[in-house]
Formats: C-alpha cells, sequence, structure tokens
C-alpha cells in the first residue's frame, strides 16, 4: 500500500503540494488527475525518494520514503517500477541495454536470465524484435513502451506512470491504455497512473484522484467520478473552459506559477 | 553597489559550499567499485584516448613557435643552445600542460557538461536513481577519476611532441644543430620539470571534469538550460586552470633549490 499522508512540496515560493493525502490499496490501479503543473508528476516523485517532502511524507508498505538510508531505499526501489513521462530512455545505449540495465543492478542474475526477461518485457509490450536498436531509431509511442518494458522487466510490486499517453495519437494512447491493463493483469501490480487525459483514466483506472490546489478535490471509483456533482471535477472531466477551477499552473523549479481565474460561475 | 559585491561574494562562497558537497557525495560513493570499475575504463578512452589528436596538434606548433621565438629572445653574447633549454623548460613546466589543459576544458569539459545536462532535462538521470543506481557512482565517478588519471598521459604526449617539434623547428630554421639543442635541453634539465607539469595535468583534469559533472547534473530547464551549463563549465574549467597554474607555482616553485 502507498500512502500520501499530509504531504507538502514547494520550489522557491511556489507551493506545489499543500496537504495532499491518498492511500493506494494493494492491487488496485490509482488514475491521479490534474491540470497541468499541479504537481501530480511531483507526488509520484516522492514514492521512488526522487524529491523529499517539506512536511508530511509518503509511506510504501509502512516505510516511510524520506527516512530511508540508501541501502533501503534501493531495496524500495527494485520493488517500484517508474514509466517517465519522456521515456527517460538511455540514449547512448541499445533497447536491450536499457531494459537490462535495472537487472544488472538489482539482481544478481546470469546473463542468460537477463536476456531471457529482457525479451519477455519487450515481448509483453509488443516489441520483440526491437531490442538491437537505439532508441533515437523509434518513435514515440514505441519509446514509451519500451519505458514501460524497462519498468516491468524487474518485477515490481509497483508501478507507477507518469503521463504515459501525452504527445501520442489516439490509437497509439489507446494501445499504452492496452498495455497497462495487460500488465496489471499479468503481473497483479499496484499501479498509479498520472494523466489528464480521461478517455485513459476512465480504461485503466480502478479510482480516480483529482489534484486540484495541491490537495485531493475528490477520490472516488470511476463510475462515481463519471457522476460527480463537484463542479471543479465535473468542469475537468468535460474538458470546459469556463467554471469554477482556478487553473494554477506552476512552472515547476523555477519557482513561478501563473494564476488564470476561470471566467465564471 | 556594496550590495551587489556582497550578494555575489555570498553566491560565490555558496557556490564553492555546494561544490563541497558535490564532492563529499562522490567520494561516499566510492566504494559502488562494481558502477563506477568498469564505466571508468570507457571513461578513460573517451576523455583521454580521444582528445590526443588535439593536444598533439596544439603541442606541435607550440614547439615550433617557442623555438623561433626562443632564438629571438637570445641574441649576442648568449648561446644560441639555450633555445633548446628554454623550449624543453616552457613545454614541459607550462605551456604543455596549460594550453593542453585549455583546449580539454573546451572539448572533454564542454562534453561532460551537455551530456550530463541533456541527461538531467530528459529525466535520463531520474530514470537511473530509480532503477537504483546512484548517479554519483555512475556519471560522475567515472569521469572524474578518468580525467585526473588520464590528462597527465595525454599532457606528456603533448610534452614529447613539443620537444620534438621545438627540435626539429630548432635545426631545420635556426642555425642550431642538433648537438647543441640536445645540450641545451640537458643543460637545466632535472626530472622535476616533468613531474611539475604532470601534477599540474592531473589537478587540471580533476577540476575539468568535476566542474563539468556538477554544472551538468545541475541543469535546469530545457536547450537553454544544457547551453548556459555548457558554456559555463568551459568558462569556469578555464579559469580554474590559471587560478591552479599559479597556485602550484607558489607551491612547488617558491623556495626549489633547482638541481643539487
Amino acid at each position: 500500500m502507498i500512502q500520501f499522508a499530509d504531504l507538502h512540496k514547494a520550489f522557491g515560493p511556489n507551493r506545489v503540494l499543500e496537504g495532499f493525502t491518498l492511500e493506494v490499496r494493494d492491487g488496485e490501479t490509482m488514475v491521479i488527475i490534474g491540470y497541468s503543473g499541479t504537481g501530480k508528476s511531483v507526488a509520484i516523485k516522492h514514492v521512488v525518494g526522487l524529491l523529499e517532502p517539506d512536511a508530511g511524507h509518503v509511506a510504501v508498505d509502512g516505510r516511510i520514503v524520506s527516512e530511508l538510508d540508501r541501502e533501503a531505499l534501493t531495496t524500495l526501489r527494485s520493488t517500484i517500477g517508474f514509466v517517465f513521462q519522456s521515456s527517460a530512455l538511455f540514449d547512448s545505449m541499445t533497447i536491450f541495454e536499457n531494459v537490462a540495465l535495472g537487472l544488472r543492478r538489482l539482481h544478481d542474475l546470469p546473463e542468460t536470465e537477463i536476456a531471457l526477461r529482457v525479451r519477455e518485457a519487450l515481448k509483453l509490450v509488443d516489441l520483440p524484435s526491437a531490442e538491437a536498436h537505439m532508441p533515437s531509431e523509434l518513435s514515440g509511442g514505441m519509446r514509451k513502451r519500451v519505458g514501460l518494458a524497462r519498468a516491468i522487466a524487474l518485477r515490481p510490486k509497483y508501478l507507477l506512470y507518469d503521463e504515459p499517453t501525452t504527445g501520442l495519437d489516439p490509437v497509439t494512447s489507446a494501445v499504452i491504455d492496452q498495455l497497462i491493463v495487460r500488465t496489471r493483469e499479468a503481473l497483479g501490480v499496484t499501479s498509479i497512473v498520472i494523466t489528464h487525459d480521461m478517455r485513459s483514466a476512465y480504461m485503466v483506472g480502478d479510482r480516480i484522484a483529482m489534484l486540484y490546489q495541491g490537495r485531493v478535490q475528490q477520490v472516488a471509483p470511476v463510475e462515481e467520478i463519471k457522476a460527480s456533482a463537484d463542479p471543479v471535477v465535473r468542469q475537468f472531466i468535460e474538458g470546459r473552459p469556463d467554471g469554477r477551477a482556478v487553473v494554477r499552473a506552476s512552472l515547476g523549479e523555477a519557482g513561478r506559477a501563473i494564476d488564470l481565474e476561470g471566467s465564471g460561475a | 553597489m556594496l550590495a551587489a559585491v556582497g550578494s555575489r561574494a555570498v553566491g560565490l562562497v555558496e557556490g564553492f559550499g555546494n561544490v563541497g558537497y558535490f564532492l563529499a557525495d562522490s567520494v561516499r560513493a566510492l566504494p559502488d567499485f562494481r558502477t563506477w570499475g568498469r564505466l571508468t575504463l570507457l571513461q578513460m578512452r573517451r576523455l583521454g584516448v580521444d582528445s590526443l589528436p588535439i593536444a598533439l596538434f596544439i603541442a606541435a606548433f607550440t614547439g615550433i613557435v617557442l623555438a623561433l621565438l626562443a632564438s629571438y629572445v637570445l641574441t649576442g653574447a648568449v648561446p644560441l643552445y639555450l633555445v633548446g633549454t628554454l623550449v624543453g623548460k616552457t613545454v614541459m613546466m607550462e605551456l604543455g600542460p596549460v594550453l593542453t589543459g585549455l583546449a580539454l576544458a573546451g572539448r572533454v569539459g564542454a562534453n561532460i557538461a551537455a551530456e550530463l545536462g541533456t541527461m538531467k532535462v530528459t529525466e535520463q538521470v531520474d530514470a537511473l536513481e530509480t532503477l537504483a543506481y546512484n548517479p554519483y557512482s555512475y556519471l560522475v565517478i567515472p569521469r572524474v577519476l578518468a580525467g585526473t588519471v588520464m590528462f597527465p598521459v595525454v599532457v606528456a604526449f603533448a610534452m614529447a611532441m613539443g620537444v620534438f617539434t621545438g627540435w626539429l623547428g630548432a635545426t631545420t630554421l635556426l642555425p642550431i644543430s642538433s648537438a647543441a639543442f640536445m645540450r641545451g635541453l640537458r643543460l637545466f634539465f632535472v626530472p622535476f620539470d616533468v613531474q611539475y607539469g604532470l601534477i599540474k595535468s592531473a589537478s587540471f583534469g580533476f577540476v575539468i571534469t568535476l566542474v563539468g559533472c556538477f554544472l551538468g547534473l545541475g541543469t535546469r530547464g530545457g536547450a537553454e538550460g544544457v547551453g548556459k551549463a555548457t558554456t559555463r563549465t568551459v568558462v569556469y574549467s578555464a579559469e580554474m586552470i590559471l587560478v591552479l597554474d599559479a597556485y602550484w607555482a607558489v607551491v612547488l616553485l617558491l623556495g626549489f633549490k633547482g638541481p643539487a
């Protein structure tokens, strides 16, 4: 189980998370939706210790991430796969080496076993023949799939997806959504998916949490979110430009923020 | 005005403090030999062997120019065989290390800053961490170690090339025999001359790679951030080379009594 407990995080004067609290149960896929720049990625980076909270904490299986020493953090990271928004493949390595990198570090496996695991992971994402290619030779969708293969090769207990369909065409997005569902069925993982693509959120999620102004506006099963009466949630899921929501588009670590007042209600 | 100077001074101290923390984190990653051992060999080839052509090119022309310059300066009662002395001492103790260092600040320092900066802004450094690699043992230690070890090797080749082209220039363009040049070269030579040049080179290699790694991994923003990190690496490295050059002169040359 992953617990975000009253998480606060600011970059300079820009307060991104202000009491973010959420519980992700074992075996479920939690989708976190919210406006661009509202701190969704910031929240999940705390789960693998890439960021340290200013206040509050994130606990994975009861262990508070920010209190772990490097060795314990390494052990924790071996149970978590992270799929990056930009894929974050290593340019200088082949696809095979990209997927094998984590296995070489985290498990003392013989080369034959590593090759087997890499091929298995690439097959699961429908890229069985890509291993000899360089990342620059692949399309954006294929790179995202390799990013997923790299994460699942470790056979993690948890999978974190940071905007897995951003920048992809609708059909490729649907393929990625299918892969997320298939991965969950094949590996039985607990997942957190960050997205602002509602079609994707409805397809892959068990529950959806909306992050708004640094905290959770509503968390509920997909059907409840679809029928939500909360005006902020409704405006977001319907994609209406006018409404109650104050869009606070943070500019990340640059420490500035732009407030765009909604025109309405 | 005073406030601006104060603010710059605080910024400078803060910057050195951050480099100190960066260095401490790198030292803490040293026990992770399993990660950095193999990668260091790879970097030794990239930073060292691949830098040889530019170092030799610079040294070749420096040697010739020094020979001609020395003969221009040594007129009248000063014997011409001292051209060999001047070429040898200058190439080994000063121009070999410093000119090579400045060239490699551009080639190696900029390369490291641009590579690590791009890795940082494309989340590849974060990806390394999620795969349980320590970026210090995977990225920093191999580069800094390779730079510190390989720069003296590159400079040693540059010294040899500079002396050789100095000899070639003196014997072909000036009225100096090979024996006279060699006599001058040996006249005041002490092994310390070479050691001094190599110690300096190691320190240049250490600083250039450390600054490249520090600024590369500190990159923020996109392409603009990478460009800034690269430029700053070249500028700071060049400045540090000149400061270190003066430092070693004070520490190692002041009070040196020469050959017994």
